[in-house]
């Protein structure tokens, strides 16, 4: 049994809420009283019928609005798999909900209104799915039902989303025609759509083969945190501790030790206290080296005959998360896995219109759920990779040095 | 590659383990909140995992209502002699005569409210900056929206519209003076992940959680346990029955359920059949209203 973490995008209307509910409802993962919970709610509503959409509308402004504000995180599993799922708003203000949800997700499910075909929104959606590099995407034309199960309403929305997905660069994508409210092909195969040969949506979340989407080529261990119990038996006991964000370690292995470019092999790999020959991402390990070479948390170890680039100025996609906006030339922190440095943005390149992926021409600032093109430059070398290529050691954060908020997110190129 | 796959046991250990050496590499002064219930004896474990051979860079601490089942605190005591950590201990109680607190009335009154003002207090007289907790995000549906470093103000707020954003396993623990930051660790395990890892572990829990014969009152569907803290009234019917804990709290707000689990496999398999949730079913703290956490938490509490 694995993990998939996946996000579905879209909004109230698409029938995201209900969608998620239904998957626990008929997987069997809503408890009672959550449910009479969301009954003791529905009957202050006009229609009467159980809402499965509340079952995600976690806080009370949320309740009272009608409205997601935030990223929620739900669960759910089934004997082959266990589920995360990034409940995220879909509206446009909420961009930065939908990159901060879509960062640890392998999958994303686009909801798409059968009515309403490829939207604005879908496309908002799509790009954001590509410019964080989600390894799956499906395509789930909801709302079927409303189009009397139409194969061609489907086949045409398909035939759209196709060349979409193209100008994005967008691999495995699948599509499943569905209807969240009744529950055709959400759990079980629908007896209204005799046309479609393919898997359920859960099937098919049961059954997508995650292999490729740990990378087990490039190895990088960033070091978090330097275990040594100075005691007299452990003297000389020097462990470096932190988690295998990619690759495979074996002991013996030449290493150098990133930014400073000292050398080194791997004399011994500690996993929860036991001595192992090899460990591989994304485990959580001790790593010793043979030498007495400097090493401190925010440092890489990685292998010699795969080093990533160790850079002081970077290019950078940056989706802006605060209310205040950026201007070029602002300082601030940048934090890759576990390495913090100073920086500043230089330059804002270009803007990205998440609608139609233009490039705008370069802004003077960019203001909240903004994408843009940005040059950063650190006040030391970081040691990354592109985003993607490596997922796991492309992307950084922003911090602002004087509210201590993440500020931005940087897909770095 | 299939050699190369882990499990999501291992998976979910691996990330925890991540989170909790990270408090490490950020914080100058952080604590485990340690409450001798199942959620915090993982995080103990976990702790090992993540720090030894070396001693952890956190004491653990427990803010003690008063309420406390004796099992967990035994438990409690001699986990922390056993692995050779420090323990704090505040209690409830000396905040109450300190502060003339008013102790909360009704048949079932629970100090769970005011552990709030002891744990902000301890956060204050030990400067400390960050506390590891051991919520789950498949409680309650406040929780599934915080993230795993939640900033606190120095009133120990949360501010659920202020959240900042959290990105990849990026984690950003940057505060200013007198803010300190709750952490959790094992915010994507779920209740049957718990018990599957304290299986597959090993690891040993206080007597309570399996099933026992003890002196009950029947109180709306619910068994709470006989004890000096509960308000009797003539009315109210005594059983002795055979009982297990699902979670631990207060022993005034905290019931238990009927069972026959006295072994780990026996209590997973009621889980996996029970069709209610651990805190629906064994919290009465949780009931009072709609937002009762989302409340709680916005005062301070975990």
């Amino acid at each position: 049994m694995d993990i998939l973490r996946f996000i579905t995008a879209g909004s109230v209307d698409d029938g995201k809420s209900t969608l998620i509910g239904r998957l626990l409802y008929d997987s069997k993962s809503i408890m009672i009283d959550h449910l009479e919970a969301i009954e003791r709610q529905t009957k202050n509503r006009e229609d009467g019928e159980i809402d499965l959409a509340l079952l995600t509308d976690g806080l009370r402004a949320e309740r009272e609005q009608g409205i997601t504000i935030d990223v929620a995180y739900k669960y759910f599993s089934t004997p082959k798999r266990k589920f995360i799922i990034a409940d995220a708003p879909g509206h446009i203000q909420y961009t930065r909900n939908m990159v901060t949800g879509a960062s640890n997700s392998e999958l994303i499910i686009i909801l798409v209104d059968a009515r309403h075909g490829v939207i604005e929104q879908t496309r908002r959606h799509s790009i954001i799915a590509s410019l964080l590099n989600i390894p799956h995407v499906v395509v789930a034309v909801n709302k079927m039902d409303l189009v009397e199960y139409s194969e061609e309403v489907y086949n045409n929305i398909l035939k759209d989303y196709a060349s979409l997905a193209e100008q994005l660069g967008l691999k495995n994508v699948t599509y499943i025609p569905i209807s969240a409210l009744n529950g055709d092909n959400i759990v079980d195969e629908s007896k209204l759509l005799p046309w479609y040969k393919g898997d359920t949506l859960l099937n098919y979340l049961e059954n997508v083969s995650l292999a490729d989407d740990i990378n087990l080529k490039n190895a990088r261990f960033p070091v978090q945190y330097v275990i040594r119990p100075q005691t007299e038996q452990l003297h000389d006991y020097r462990g470096y501790a932190g988690k295998i964000i990619s690759g495979i370690y074996k002991v013996g292995d030449a290493v150098t030790v990133l930014p400073s470019g000292e050398m080194s092999r791997i004399n011994m790999i500690e996993l929860g206290g036991k001595k192992v020959k090899e460990a591989f991402a994304p485990q959580s390990v001790v790593i010793h080296l043979r030498h007495d070479v400097d090493v401190s948390r925010g440092d890489v170890i990685v292998k010699d005959e795969d080093l990533p680039k160790i850079e002081q100025q970077i290019e950078v996609l940056l989706c802006w998360m605060d209310n205040k906006p950026l201007v070029a030339g602002n300082k601030y922190l940048l934090q890759i896995n576990s390495s913090r440095v100073r920086c500043v943005v230089k330059s804002i390149d270009y803007k990205l219109d998440v609608n139609t992926l233009e490039k705008g021409l370069s802004p003077e600032k960019a203001g909240l759920n903004d994408i843009i093109r940005a040059t950063i430059k650190t006040a030391q070398p970081i040691a990354y990779d592109s985003y993607q290529k490596l997922r796991v050691n492309g992307g950084a954060i922003l911090i602002d040095e004087t509210s201590n908020v993440t500020v931005g997110a940087c897909m770095i190129q | 590659m299939s050699d190369y796959k882990l499990d999501y046991l291992d998976q979910l250990e691996s990330e925890s383990i991540h989170i909790m050496r990270e408090v490490a590499g950020q914080f100058e002064r952080p604590a485990l909140l340690f409450s001798g219930g199942k959620d915090s004896i993982v995080l103990v474990h976990l702790a090992l995992k993540a720090f030894r051979p070396g001693k952890f860079p956190f004491p653990l601490v427990h803010i003690d209502t008063g309420h406390n089942f004796k099992e967990a605190l035994d438990y409690r005591d001699n986990l922390a002699e056993e692995i050779g950590e420090r323990l704090i201990v505040r209690n409830v109680e000396d905040t109450i005569k300190l502060k003339h607190l008013a102790e909360p009335k009704g048949k079932f009154a629970s100090r769970n409210a005011l552990q709030t003002y002891t744990l902000l207090d301890t956060i204050e007289e030990f400067k400390f900056d960050a506390c590891i907790g051991g919520a789950r995000r498949d409680e309650e549906k406040a929780r599934a929206k915080e993230r795993i470093f939640s900033v606190r103000d120095e009133f120990g707020q949360w501010n659920p519209k202020l959240q900042r954003p959290e990105l990849w396993s990026i984690y950003n623990g940057k505060i200013d003076k007198g803010e300190n930051v709750r952490v959790f660790p094992i915010s994507n395990w779920t209740e049957l992940d718990i018990w599957n890892y304290i299986k597959r572990e090993h690891i040993r829990l206080p007597s309570i959680y399996f099933a026992h014969k003890r002196e009950v009152i029947e109180h709306e569907g619910q068994f709470v346990a006989m004890s000096k803290f509960v308000l009797l009234e003539p009315t109210d019917k005594i059983s002795v029955r055979k009982v297990r804990y699902r979670t631990v709290g207060d022993m005034t707000c905290t019931a238990a359920v009927e069972s026959n689990a006295t072994k780990i496999d026996d209590i997973i398999n009621e889980i996996i059949a029970t069709k209610t949730s651990e805190r629906g079913e064994t919290r009465i703290d949780d009931q009072v209203s709609e937002a009762a956490m989302e409340d709680r938490k916005k005062n301070g509490y975990f």
